[in-house]
């Protein structure tokens, strides 16, 4: 296995640039996904890995060794596709044995390897079959046999369950991440999906027009969003983001008369983040709020949605921000009713509405 | 706006009978979701609907008249496509006078005009009129191809899974805005998903299709609470619900290859042998819980984190909310709401409702 | 030398292409393919030179031995081909010796002269292209008109054995001309359509249609049918949409299709030779036969072919950017 380490590396089509220099170390072992919307880079850096594309400028290593400029054969590098790219005149087993009969190993090195992995992936029964006739889940792990056989130093992953139907994609995430507790790869994987992300990676990165937004575990880029981005991204539906007035230890926010009293640790933080200007965002996320009697903060009920096990109340707090609460489905909330809610304080995020950042509290040990 | 009936819908492609018997109403101004798998016969029955396929038996009603033999320009429907329904020679304006310009409708160029800027307005697009149709973002050109729906003020929308082709944060933000405008103009829609979420959050009510034939007909807690077969209480709800086999013993049920041992719910009747369901949120751990299981697989949503319980051969899955410090491979005592146990028959259906 | 596996290829690479794509080895082997294309390029127009060559050529640079590369140009091969001539009698000679060296002779007829010979009037030439133009012109247009339709039905409409159909109607593509001729002859005979426009025209329609019919269905069915079908619910007569979405749509097909159809029928041979005699005879046979009278004159049939092929190169020409499309369509399905 092994540590791929991407520094300064950027490409660029022409004038238009698509992924700013990065830098990027992903340690040996870790599940990495890239994620984002469509056209911030996250595929062109993956291909960038892979060889199938080439760097404008950087340095690609993978284990100290410098990949830059090798061919994608030799990078010791598997690519699984969105678009599972089998062989269709060959057989499953065939096509598993494919990059091993590449490679010109031994025929009882590849049986061998071949048997392994197709216990792994649980597909003894398709080894015969050709690919054509086999579902898009199945065809899938074909796919990720492929790649599995040749043990490589790094498994590069593209938006592998997007050609999938949704109830398929759930169960091929779990055998995903299931296939990575058990073999360790390295792996890089790339999704649009936020909730793939976060149930698979071990770090997500969080890519937004070209650039990194934020490196972190799920619960770093969950509960502590590095800007306004993330903060919006990364949940369904996103952060709540209410933009208000601060001053005299609470933030008084438009339409409705509403105003939130900041927890007493976050006072220092604020008055010095915010010198000048006294605009100020409140996020929170619609799990931390909570629809109470005496809530503090009041707001019209715009829509209400069911969501399976819940339900989400689309509140209007003034003509520009509707925020998602999380509630109790066996309640019903009528759409106009006034509804009043609290936020859980320790769950409250504040950004910065001209550099769009986090406001970081120094943590008090 | 119309109402809606199909009445025993049946058709036929060489080999495979795409529709069969297929009947349900939609009522005036109702969000209609039908729900299914691919291949289920969502998009025939929207074409049956529209015109553009013919049905061999059963007859489609606009408000209460028979349509069958009208032409799809005299059905006076709208219907948005999942893709490849904006001409990409022609600008945003064009496409959406497009519909207007017909022969069937005789609007001048002024009237148009006006619909255009306000259907614009109510789907944001106003700074993109004069582009071409080549050069928008795909949620761009899916508000377009709403547009062109909405600016003809049709009896009916069909809307095919128009959101499926959309990165995921879109189709979210997407979702809402459909809703509000279908709220505000109050207008009869058949809105055809695979996506359980979509169904969930936009329906009024909700036909699950499966291979042709509708299983269940009902509003988003009507199928989520009380599915009618194994197949739509698996369709709706993330995680999967769960489904293990049970046999009952002694006023208990006993989960197969597990030592899960369920007290029988009172007003249960099950067979000797029978399914048994549970959604995962209805497991919580609890560390004096009734059960025990092994942690073998753990997803953190932020949100809510994702459990895979095993006992025995059997594994089952658990939504608990936030974030949690279990490891893999602890063993975790949980509790099950017996409340809210579903019971099927070996071939699938509810023996509750 | 800088290794490339180490530094690169030394340059920002701003391009989508993969890494072994801009290796110093992979240039130099791009390098080399474009040089050999070019080489076969050179060597596939050498006969096209040559004729261009023979065109402007006297008679005696043209059958010199070895032949010249380097030559007076002359326009005998024009003259040739565009008169008449009878050979001057010996008694005239001197008459017209005079008549030229005190330049009352046209430029014509002293070209003539230089041969031996008096214009005794215009050649057929210039109506057999003529006649290519307009057989050759409207049996293109009436059969990719029709292959239109039937290609649009084909693709959009169940058509009753519509397989079936569609095979006969390509192997109609799959008959040597010269099995048909003698029945074709006895039938136009019959007809009274022998050496007659009309009947070259209907021949010509006839056997481009299963060209144009296969080719247009196959850029038909690319176009989505989505395009139609959302025109239709919209209120739009299934005329309409031909006319306003597929047809639009289809413009490149169409071109490709018109340049390929039109190529045939210009250049046809075999029909155009046994079919017609005086009247509807076109271009290609009558530069053949102008082999043999009072010798054979390369430079006329030189200067003939040149004549015939302009018109066709410039509207493959025009036409250049739709070609290229129309062969690689269908190559690519989504």
């Amino acid at each position: 296995m092994a540590e791929i380490e991407l520094r300064q590396v950027e490409k660029k089509f022409g004038e238009l640039h698509a992924v700013k220099p990065l830098d990027l170390t992903i340690n040996n072992g870790e599940f990495i996904v890239l994620l984002g919307p469509s056209g911030c880079g996250k595929t062109t850096t993956l291909r960038m890995i892979s060889g199938l594309e080439t760097v404008t400028g950087g340095t690609i290593l993978l284990d100290g060794k410098n990949i830059t400029w090798l061919h994608p054969s030799e990078r010791d590098i598997a690519f699984v596709f969105q678009l599972y790219a089998l062989y269709p005149h060959l057989s499953v087993r065939q096509n598993i044995a494919f990059p091993l009969q590449a490679e010109g190993e031994s025929r009882d090195l590849i049986n061998k390897r071949v048997d392994e992995v197709v216990e792994v992936l649980q597909i003894q029964h398709l080894l015969k079959a050709r690919p054509g006739k086999l579902s898009g889940g199945d065809q899938q792990r074909v796919a990720l046999a492929r790649a599995l056989v040749r043990r490589p130093a790094a498994f590069l992953m593209d938006e592998p369950l997007g050609a999938l139907d949704a109830d398929f994609r759930e169960s091929m995430r779990a055998e995903i991440k299931r296939l990575h507790i058990d073999q360790n790869a390295t792996s890089v994987y790339v999704t649009h999906d936020q909730v793939e992300a976060m149930a698979l990676g071990d770090r997500i990165v969080v890519m937004s027009e070209a650039v990194i937004q934020q490196v972190g575990t799920p619960n770093e880029v969950y509960y502590k969003p590095a800007n306004i981005f993330v903060a919006n991204f990364i949940g369904s539906p996103g952060m709540n983001l209410v933009q208000g007035v601060y001053s005299d230890g609470a933030v008084k926010m438009p339409g409705m008369d509403n105003r939130y009293e900041v927890p007493e640790d976050w006072e220092n933080t604020l008055k010095q983040s915010l010198d000048d200007s006294d605009g100020l965002i409140v996020g929170f996320r619609p799990e931390s709020a909570a629809v109470a009697q005496d809530g503090n903060l009041v707001g019209n009920v715009y829509a209400v949605d069911m969501h399976g096990a819940y339900s989400m109340l689309h509140i209007n707090m003034n003509e520009h921000d509707i925020v998602h609460i999380r509630a109790d489905r066996m309640v019903n909330y009528s759409i106009g009713e006034d509804i009043r809610f609290n936020v859980d304080p320790q769950m409250v995020r504040f950004f910065n509405p001209a550099s769009e950042l986090a406001i970081t509290r120094r943590e008090v040990e | 706006m119309s109402d809606l009936e199909l009445r025993n819908i049946t058709k036929q492609f060489p080999g495979v009978k795409a529709l069969d018997n297929v009947s349900f109403e939609v009522k005036n101004g109702e969000f209609f979701v039908l729900l299914g798998p691919t291949g289920a016969g969502k998009t025939t029955t929207l074409r049956c609907i529209a015109g553009l396929s013919k049905p061999e038996a059963g007859s489609v009603l606009f408000d209460g008249e028979l349509v069958n033999e009208l032409t799809p320009a005299d059905r006076d429907v709208a219907f948005v496509f999942q893709q490849y329904s904006l001409y990409p020679t022609m600008s945003v304006y064009d496409n959406l006078a497009f519909p207007l310009r017909s022969p069937m409708r005789k609007v001048d160029e002024e009237n148009i005009r006006v619909q255009i800027v306000q259907t614009a307005e109510i789907l944001q697009i106003t700074p993109l009129l004069e582009r071409k149709c080549a050069h928008l973002s795909g949620g761009e050109m899916q508000r377009v191809s709403l547009g062109r729906a909405i600016v003809r003020d049709p009896r009916i929308y069909l809307m095919d899974e128009p959101l499926s082709n959309l990165d995921a944060k879109l189709r979210e933000s997407l979702r809402v805005e459909l809703q509000h405008i279908q709220k505000t103009q109050e207008s009869t829609t058949l809105f055809v998903t695979h996506d359980q979420i979509e169904a969930l959050t936009m329906a009024d009510r909700i036909a699950v299709l499966n291979k042709g034939r509708i299983i269940q007909i009902g509003t988003p807690d009507d199928i989520y609470d009380r599915p009618a077969t194994t197949f739509v209480a698996e369709l709706v709800g993330t995680p999967r619900i769960n489904l293990v086999k049970a046999v009952r013993e002694n006023g208990n049920l006993l989960v197969k290859n597990s030592k899960l041992k369920i007290s029988l719910p009172e007003d249960w009747d099950p067979p000797a042998d029978f399914l048994l369901g549970v959604r995962p949120e209805d497991i919580k751990p609890n560390p004096e819980g009734e059960f025990e299981g092994e942690l073998t697989l753990m997803e953190p949503l932020g949100v809510e984190t994702i459990l895979h319980l095993t006992s025995g051969e059997q594994t089952l899955i658990s939504l608990i909310p936030g974030m949690t410090d279990f490891k893999i491979g602890e063993n975790i005592k949980f509790d099950i709401n017996q409340e809210r146990l579903y019971c099927f028959d070996n071939k699938g259906i509810s023996l509750l409702c | 030398m800088s290794n490339f596996r180490e530094d690169g290829p030394g340059y920002p690479v701003t391009e989508a292409t993969r890494v072994d794509k801009v290796s110093p080895e992979s240039r130099i082997f791009g390098k080399l393919r474009a040089l050999i294309v070019v080489v076969i390029a050179v060597i596939m127009l050498i006969p096209v030179f040559v004729m261009l060559m023979t065109a402007f050529k006297a008679r005696s640079d043209i059958v010199s031995s070895p032949p010249t590369v380097v030559f007076e140009p002359s326009l005998e091969g024009f003259v040739f081909l565009f008169t008449e001539r009878a050979v001057v009698a010996k008694a005239r000679q001197e008459e017209f010796k005079a008549a030229a060296e005190t330049g009352e002779l046209s430029l014509v007829d002293r070209v003539a002269f230089e041969a031996g010979q008096q214009v005794t009037g215009p050649s057929d030439y210039v109506d057999r292209l003529k006649n290519s133009f307009i057989i050759a012109g409207l049996s293109t247009i009436f059969s990719v008109g029709l292959g239109l339709f039937a290609a649009y039905a084909f693709s959009r409409f169940d058509v009753l054995g519509k397989d079936d159909l569609l095979f006969f109607i390509l192997s109609t593509r799959m008959l040597p001309a010269v099995v048909v001729t003698i029945p074709l002859f006895l039938m136009f005979r019959q007809l009274s359509l022998n050496d007659t426009h009309l009947g070259m025209i209907l021949l010509y329609t006839v056997f481009n249609l299963s060209l144009a019919v296969w080719l247009l269905k196959g850029f038909i069915d690319e176009i989505p049918i989505e395009y139609e079908e959302a025109a239709l619910v919209d209120g739009y007569s299934r005329w309409q949409t031909f006319y306003k979405i597929v047809l639009p749509q289809a413009i490149t097909g169409i071109a490709a299709t018109t340049v390929f159809s039109l190529i045939f029928a210009w250049n046809e041979y075999a029909f155009a030779l046994m079919l017609t005699s005086d009247n509807a005879r076109t271009a290609p046979p009558s530069i053949a036969t102008m082999l043999g009278r009072g010798g054979i004159e390369w430079s006329a049939i030189a200067a003939g072919s040149l004549g015939f092929l302009i018109p066709v190169v410039i509207i493959v020409f025009a036409l250049r950017n739709y070609l290229l499309r129309g062969v690689t369509f269908g190559a690519v399905r989504k």
